[in-house]
């Protein structure tokens, strides 16, 4: 019972971890129905750009105060949101009406590019990050000593996670921007005709899914206190079956299937075995897509002759 | 759009560059300009003034470069499309084939460029099997190593458990891979596009994983050795210099082989199956080509030809381990199948020679080499997404359409 506690809380942080990636994907996808493989790499320059301004400030002594966290999340956000941007300006836009899979392939090429490059640049060893938010609370306690304990910055990541998706789903169902991308992704060209910018609203969408996996790599940079440059590419294929699970293309089943996807890794690699924890995911990936391929929450897609 | 009165306005120009370069900087400054060090079990921090200046330096020239070649595009009058030579492509291509059975003879022959060609040779042989799926057939497979990873283990576990030689164990690894692209195909070949992509992904690294961790069968990360290597009429060459030499014909044989297949087989009612699929999926099973049929079958002689690389590979290196099966080799061969597309067998030829030979003459290029694979499959699908060296028209096709 306390160790099915302890994976539960191990498995909610990390699932609103994958949720905040998840929502990259689903967004991008539903509206324009492109997986953008190289999400998985912004999230990583996110955790990189938060490690470095957090290396950056220690060295000139600031690392202790709250206030670099909070600045390390900002500056991971605006650079990481840059990253999205120039992705899509340069990658994708140019192949929005091309066949279906030249965006696919491009994307892989933006993958394999942004990793090579964060390794040339920073070299290809795992940066180690010094455990800056402290603290944990013991829940219970086992007669033989094994406690359950939420620590307090899986509080933070929880806390942080759940703020943002409410907030994004305020922005989504609430004002003016988010009224302009749910008008694209139902129909492109008629919200085009309609005077909707359909470019800016793709770009944007791609900035917000940036920064979310910004917040996601700090994050996770700080629980784990390592960043190396293929992180990207695990948590990413996650945080997409993540997305899938969920229904692509909706913002709840996101959140959903990040939760759920954070789940079944805790307890997969608590009860059955922690080597074949990513297999597990890929494993729910393939059964779900050819299962239901709508995924939980999403509607099934008519195909348009 | 400007004609070629105007004049160049390079007001904007230099105002677009400088955004540009704004961006880069913004892009570049934590990456590039502060580089971390590790010391010891801790980070310190190396500033990098001069590679982030070179940086956004480049991207503001090549902005500004770009603009510019834009604007003289735009001017000219549109040339007329350049006709293709099917012709000449053959005789390019018999002169390399030509070529490349002579080299040993030449002095141009030396044990390392018959190694490198024999590297290349392999994965022309993965690459024509994966344009089956990709090229011929429409489907975007991620996960093509998979077969490539199936042939070579379950060559090297047949042979050195039975003891048989390397003709009588490769048909049996072919065959592993065939079923188990039978398998998974039945699973994941309803699917399309992009999410056969991830899925075919998926069951890459699953495979992987199972590799790694299955340490009893595979070894695990210390993989396998002492596999034996390929025999003549039952005759194990001996000295390194036949053996390589062997292995060099041997490796032009199977692609020669692949190639010929695969290029045969679209005048073949079953390759002309296949090019209907990627066109048209309603119009091809209304006019009764059965489609999950026809997919599995590209799927599985796909997965044939990459079992028949793996094979050859762990006979030719004597040892596998799965760092030899990531995603990066899915990639490769997918890209030159992408860069040689689906033309001309030309194109995957000169296309592997580029992407497999090029990297490795120029090995301290490293590490710059995997950015310049990844932005190039990015300028490649912006610029020609058909393929860099030849296009193909339909192999049928009726009149032209009165009203085009």
């Amino acid at each position: 019972m306390e160790y099915f506690l302890q994976q539960l809380i191990n498995g909610l942080t990390l699932g609103s971890v994958y949720a905040l990636i998840a929502i990259g994907y689903t967004m991008v996808y539903g509206i324009i129905g492109m997986i953008n493989f190289a999400h998985g790499e912004l999230y990583m320059i996110g955790a990189f750009v938060g490690l470095i301004t957090l290396t950056a400030l220690g060295a000139l002594g600031l690392a202790a105060a709250p206030l670099a966290i909070v600045l390390a999340f900002l500056c991971a956000m605006i650079v990481t949101a840059a990253y999205g941007y120039a992705m899509e300006r340069l990658a994708y836009r140019p192949l929005r009406r091309s066949s279906r899979i030249a965006p696919l392939i491009s994307a892989i090429g933006v993958s394999i590019l942004l990793q090579n490059y964060v390794r040339l640049a920073q070299g290809p060893r795992a940066k180690p990050l010094p455990p800056l938010v402290q603290g944990q609370h013991v829940l219970l306690e086992r007669a033989d000593g094994f406690t359950v304990t939420l620590s307090n910055l899986q509080i933070a990541i929880f806390v942080v996670a759940a703020l943002l998706m409410i907030a994004l789903t305020l922005l989504i169902h609430r004002t003016a921007l988010g009224r302009a991308q749910r008008a694209c992704a139902q129909d492109m060209k008629m919200a085009a005709l309609l005077g909707i910018p359909a470019d800016r609203v793709i770009a944007i969408t791609f900035v917000l899914g940036a920064s979310l996996a910004a917040v996601a790599g700090v994050m996770v940079a700080l629980y784990y206190g390592v960043v190396d440059f293929h992180i990207g590419f695990i948590a990413g294929m996650k945080a997409f079956t993540a997305a899938v699970l969920g229904g692509i293309g909706s913002l709840p089943g996101a959140m959903l299937g990040g939760i759920a996807i954070g789940l079944i890794e805790a307890f997969w690699s608590g009860y059955v075995s922690a080597e074949y924890k990513d297999a597990a995911a890929f494993l729910i990936l393939i059964l779900v897509l050819s299962l239901r391929p709508q995924g939980l929450l999403g509607r099934p897609v008519a195909d348009k002759v | 759009m400007a004609g070629p009165l105007t004049a160049y306005d390079w007001k904007t120009a230099l105002k677009d560059a400088g955004l540009a370069a704004a961006i880069a900087f913004l892009l570049f400054f934590h990456l590039i300009g502060l580089r971390t060090v590790e010391q010891g079990a801790k980070l310190t921090i190396v500033p990098d003034w001069q590679g982030l200046i070179l940086a956004v330096g480049l991207v503001f020239v090549a902005r500004l470069l770009l603009g510019f070649m834009a604007h003289k595009w735009r001017a000219r009058p549109k040339a007329p499309a350049a006709r293709r030579h099917p012709r000449l492509y053959d005789g390019i291509l018999l002169g390399l084939v030509a070529l490349a059975l002579l080299l040993p003879a030449t002095p141009l022959s030396s044990r390392y460029v018959l190694d490198v060609l024999t590297l290349i040779f392999t994965y022309m042989v993965l690459a024509y099997g994966l344009n089956l799926v990709v090229g011929l057939t429409g489907l975007l497979d991620l996960g093509f190593v998979a077969f490539y990873a199936i042939g070579a283990y379950s060559f090297s576990l047949v042979a050195l458990q039975t003891g048989m030689s390397f003709w009588q164990t490769l048909p049996f690894s072919i065959g592993v891979a065939a079923v188990m692209a039978f398998a998974l195909g039945l699973v994941v070949l309803r699917l399309r596009g992009d999410y056969l992509a991830i899925v075919t992904l998926g069951f890459a690294e699953i495979l992987r994983i199972v590799l790694l961790n299955w340490v009893t069968l595979t070894g695990g990360p210390n993989g396998i050795t002492g596999i034996p290597r390929p025999t003549f009429f039952g005759i194990t060459p001996d000295s390194p210099a036949t053996r390589i030499l062997y292995l060099y014909y041997l490796s032009i044989l199977f692609a020669a082989a692949v190639a010929a297949l695969t290029w045969r087989l679209r005048s073949l009612p079953l390759g002309r199956a296949f090019e209907a699929v990627r066109e048209d999926e309603l119009a091809a099973s209304s006019m009764g080509i059965n489609l999950t049929q026809t997919r599995l079958l590209a799927y599985m002689l796909a997965a044939c030809c990459g079992a028949l690389a793996g094979a050859f590979f762990a006979a030719r290196q004597g040892f596998i381990s799965p760092e030899s099966f990531t995603f990066t080799e899915s990639a490769l061969v997918l890209a030159i199948v992408v860069l040689g597309g689906i033309g001309h067998p030309l194109g995957i030829m000169l296309a592997a020679l580029f992407l497999v030979g090029l990297p490795e003459v120029f090995r301290e290029l490293q590490s710059y080499r995997m950015i310049g694979f990844g932005a190039g499959m990015v300028l490649i699908m912006i610029g020609r997404p058909r393929g860099l060296f030849a296009s193909r028209p339909p192999a049928v096709m009726l009149g032209r359409k009165e009203n085009s």
